[in-house]
């Protein structure tokens, strides 16, 4: 299920803006990385180069390569379709279909896709989906209920649910905990805990205690000014990062001491 | 509803509170108001019984009575307040009395088309054509049945063009046909009916080459051409106001564009894009310059939209009342009818838009 | 723009395979898109077509009249003239109304209050003819009949004045009505627009409610009520039937208001002669659609530069 990440000398482009610049870096499968860094720095950006959901942004392109267990998500020919039922992805508001019920927001990936899937499989991928994001006890008495009347935290459980359910090789977390109170990020903290038993986890964040509670790796990435590009400054142990970091621009913004 | 500008006063306050001093009490415009209508009424009583004037003038009473409170609630208002509090009070009057004076119409039309059109609101009003009718009697079942078709048909042509092209704008659009596409449908906002009615005309009278060409199909293509942009509009708002959110949540689950705009775009916006279809057709439903010219009229029924003139109930609305027979009470009575069931059915299509808006919209808000 | 990386630059342009789904769907609403292209380039062409041999016609098909432009120009004056009256009309009443419901009306009744002006709009333009006919111009008549009597010396109140009430002024009325909720919707969107801190700081200031709205909201909504006059006489313009069925048809250049020989318009025109109408007829009475096809693109123009130059400044999108 879990696979690596390769990624080498990624340029990222919005139009003929250059975004992030550089960067090369190596994911090992069933670990949890975290991306920090200051608003703007590219991150973000960064973590949606690795499903190419950059590209829904119109003029935005990248040039080098990602490599998934060895594939380039950049190769002729490659469908980003298909790249991104391979790598899920989780974000910042949870975002559950209005219009579908909890159980079909669990389906969404496979009746979006227009498969068929019977009643028992159906019930068996929604009831594996919703123990994996921690949320099947909370709502299984109410699986026709609209998605939209859950809490904030449960309902970004249903997200991280909605993304297994495609049975996914890596999920990738967009700030998942910054719209939500310290008991649901809590409850997220954990499940990304559990997670990486099967996947590889890469999330980003701007809280610090929560890359060093949940993630084995961190990178830090910078920037050098407003209109300069992003840059990946240093990638360890989340240990070292953050006790023993070996540039000064990461011990600076570790340790609060940041602009 | 004229003056509810003084700030919310204690009356029943032991000691007097020094806010409330040089400001008139709430109820005072009220008798004001009540006291010029009494005084106008007044002298118009005595000018009646004077001989002057002929009887009672309500309409005069109330209109004359108001000016004078307008001017009364000023000048009190100056002297007990101040010019600025004074300014204040005349323009909350003059506003209050724009909204009544526009109510005016509406009531006055709505009450005389139900008084004049009830008496033929009858069955044989819907159930008889106005063949070989002379006088007394008839109905509007030709024409009703023409504006049926002929609406129905035009929204079969212009809701998927229109809702396509809305997709097109919001979902693919960039660059110069968008833009060009843009600009064009808000042309086409401005395009007066009855130019679309010799649009229409003019089109099938060179193409099918039939100089004096009447058919009910031109109709529709004439009403097209005006619900086409309400409909692209109305629905390129709907689709705007789905959240990006959902657009990616649905591309990172690894389903194709076309798939997330059928299948999470579409049913997030469809009761508002229904609401915008159903009022179009409620707008286009009543319109009678283009088909006065290119549907014509006539007397008999006509279900075949592709030949031959075909009735519709606003063009029987003004033939009747243009083309008045003997008596001509029957042909005013019958248009009147049909000017109730025309109205009758753009209210319940309004009415329907807005239960549909109501009632049918995913809960968006968190 | 995801499936298809049709943006992508550089050297390592990629060329994702195409989904056919992807691909029907887009082209279709592309097609569609084009449509409207294609409808607008239909409209002018073949108007265009039917008009030209009105240019060339006899007066014979022209009513007497010496030449198509002498024919026309009577209607031209007739369709600005009641446009213009009624737009005189519309405006001052509808940002009486449009502030009315955004900034003195109670919250709650806001909102009702806004419909009901809508099903003005939703009232056809029929109706709207058999009403102005029936029963406004028998009672604004003797309001007519007082007016010339007193004013009479002014040439636009000048007698003898109409006996049915059927005048232009009347028209004009009706025009108002049927274009007051177009511009008090818009100018009630506009107002509703203002921002809450400008209102809050005039207020905050000891300013009155009026000076609130004239120093924070009127300034605001200036170009949005400009445009949607605009629209709105771009509405009178076109609109026929109320024109058709209330004025007795002269083609003349009159001010006067109150009178029974009253200009009437290219609309109105077309409405009553194209029934009868054959031969080059026909195609004159096309020209002048046309001739009111290109006024009212005109006046919707300038009201949509209006809007969108507005837009460019506000920001708030």
């Amino acid at each position: 299920m879990s696979k690596s990440i390769e990624v080498n000398d990624l340029n990222v482009y919005y139009g003929s803006f250059l975004a992030v610049e550089g960067v090369s870096l190596k994911i090992e499968p069933r670990t949890v990385t975290a991306f920090i860094g200051p608003s703007g720095c590219g991150k973000s950006t960064f973590l949606r180069t690795l499903n190419r959901m950059h590209e829904v942004i119109p003029g935005a392109h990248v040039e080098g390569e990602v490599l998934i267990d060895g594939n380039n998500l950049y190769g002729q020919g490659v469908d980003p379709v298909l790249v991104r039922r391979q790598v899920g992805m989780v974000f910042q508001r949870p975002n559950p279909f209005p219009t579908m019920s909890i159980g079909e927001n669990v389906l969404a990936g496979v009746k979006l896709n227009n498969k068929r899937i019977s009643k028992s499989d159906a019930d068996a991928l929604i009831e594996k989906s919703l123990r994996g994001a921690n949320l099947w006890n909370e709502v299984k008495d109410r699986l026709n209920a609209p998605g939209s009347g859950l809490s904030g935290g449960q309902q970004q459980r249903l997200c991280i649910a909605r993304a297994i359910a495609v049975a996914p090789d890596v999920i990738l977390m967009d700030e998942p905990c910054s719209a939500l109170d310290p008991i649901s990020t809590l409850a997220i903290e954990d499940l990304i805990e559990e997670l990486k038993e099967q996947y590889t986890v890469v999330i980003v964040t701007h809280n610090m205690q929560q890359a060093s509670r949940v993630s084995d790796k961190t990178a830090f990435f910078n920037i050098a000014g407003t209109g300069k590009p992003g840059k990946l400054i240093e990638y360890d142990d989340t240990t070292t990062i953050f006790s023993n970091p070996s540039v000064q621009d990461t011990e600076d913004y570790v340790s609060g001491r940041f602009g | 509803m004229t003056t509810i500008t003084t700030p919310p006063t204690r009356p029943a306050a032991p000691i007097a509170n020094t806010l409330t001093t040089g400001i008139l009490p709430k109820p005072v415009p009220w008798i004001i108001l009540g006291g010029s209508w009494v005084l106008v009424g007044i002298l118009y009583g005595i000018l009646a019984g004077a001989g002057v004037t002929s009887g009672f003038d309500i309409v005069g009473t109330v209109f004359f009575g108001t000016m004078l409170f307008v001017i009364i609630n000023y000048v009190a208002s100056r002297v007990y307040e101040g010019p600025r509090p004074a300014t204040n009070r005349f323009v909350t009057s003059l506003v209050a009395l724009a909204f009544i004076i526009a109510l005016l119409p509406l009531i006055s039309l709505l009450y005389t088309t139900i008084a004049n059109g009830l008496p033929r609101f009858d069955l044989s009003f819907f159930s008889e054509s106005m063949r070989n009718v002379v006088g007394e009697g008839g109905g509007a079942l030709h024409a009703i049945v023409g504006t049926l078709e002929i609406t129905g048909m035009a929204a079969l042509i212009s809701v998927p063009i229109g809702i396509l092209t809305a997709i097109y704008l919001v979902e693919y659009g960039r660059g110069h046909l968008a833009r060009a596409i843009t600009f064009l449908v808000d042309v086409m906002t401005g395009i007066p009916s009855i130019v679309a009615g010799l649009f229409a005309f003019a089109f099938f009278a060179l193409i099918l080459n039939q100089p004096g060409i009447r058919f009910g199909f031109g109709g529709s293509v004439a009403l097209s051409v005006l619900m086409i942009p309400v409909v692209v509009r109305s629905t390129e708002e709907m689709l705007k106001l789905v959240p990006n959110e959902l657009r990616e949540a649905s591309y990172a689950l690894g389903v194709p564009k076309w798939l997330t705009i059928v299948k999470v775009v579409l049913p997030t916006s469809i009761a508002g894009i229904t609401t915008g279809v159903v009022l179009s057709i409620s707008r286009v439903i009543g319109e009678t310059a283009p088909l006065l010219i290119i549907a014509g009229f006539t007397q008999s029924m006509n279900y075949n939209l592709f030949s031959e003139r075909m009735m519709t109930l606003p063009v029987f609305v003004y033939t009747q009342y243009a083309n008045q027979g003997i008596p001509a009470e029957a042909y005013l009575e019958r248009a009147w009818t049909g000017a109730l069931t025309l109205v009758l059915i753009v209210m319940v299509l309004n009415l329907v838009a807005r239960i549909i808006a109501k009632i049918f919209s995913p809960k968006l808000g968190r | 723009m995801t499936t298809a990386p049709a943006t992508q630059a550089g050297p390592n342009r990629l060329k994702a395979k195409q989904r056919p789904g992807d691909r029907i769907f887009s082209t279709s609403t592309v097609v569609a898109g084009s449509l409207i292209l294609a409808i607008l380039a239909a409209v002018t062409i073949f108007l265009i077509a039917q008009s030209i041999p009105a240019f060339t016609a006899e007066p014979d098909d022209l009513k007497g009249a010496d030449n198509f432009w002498v024919y026309v120009g009577p209607l031209v004056f007739g369709t600005i003239w009641a446009a213009f009256l009624a737009l005189l009309i519309a405006v001052p009443l509808s940002i009486g109304i449009a502030l009315f419901i955004s900034h003195y009306a109670p919250r709650r009744l806001a909102q009702g209050l806004g419909y009901v002006v809508d099903l003005l709009a939703a009232v056809p333009s029929v109706v709207f003819g058999l009403w102005g006919i029936t029963v406004l111009a028998p009672f604004v008549q003797p309001f007519w009949s007082t007016l010339v009597d007193l004013f009479g010396w002014i040439p636009l109140f000048q007698g003898p004045v109409s006996g049915t009430g059927r005048t232009i002024l009347t028209v004009a009325i009706v025009l108002a009505v049927m274009i007051l909720p177009i511009i008090t919707a818009l100018s009630r969107e506009i107002f509703l627009q203002t921002p809450k801190l400008h209102e809050e700081a005039a207020l905050a200031l000891g300013a009155t409610r009026w000076e609130m709205i004239r120093t924070a909201v009127l300034p605001f909504g200036r170009p949005g009520i400009v445009s949607a006059s605009m629209l709105g006489l771009g509405r009178a313009l076109g609109e026929t039937m109320a024109v058709a069925m209330v004025l007795s048809p002269q083609v003349l250049i009159s001010f006067a208001l109150l009178t029974s020989t009253n200009p009437t318009t290219i609309a109105a025109n077309i409405a009553l002669n194209f029934p009868e109408a054959h031969g080059v007829g026909v195609n004159v009475l096309i020209a002048t659609g046309l001739i009111l096809f290109v006024i009212t693109f005109a006046v919707n123009f300038i009201a949509r530069a209006i809007v969108n130059r507005r837009k460019a400044f506000s920001g708030a999108n």
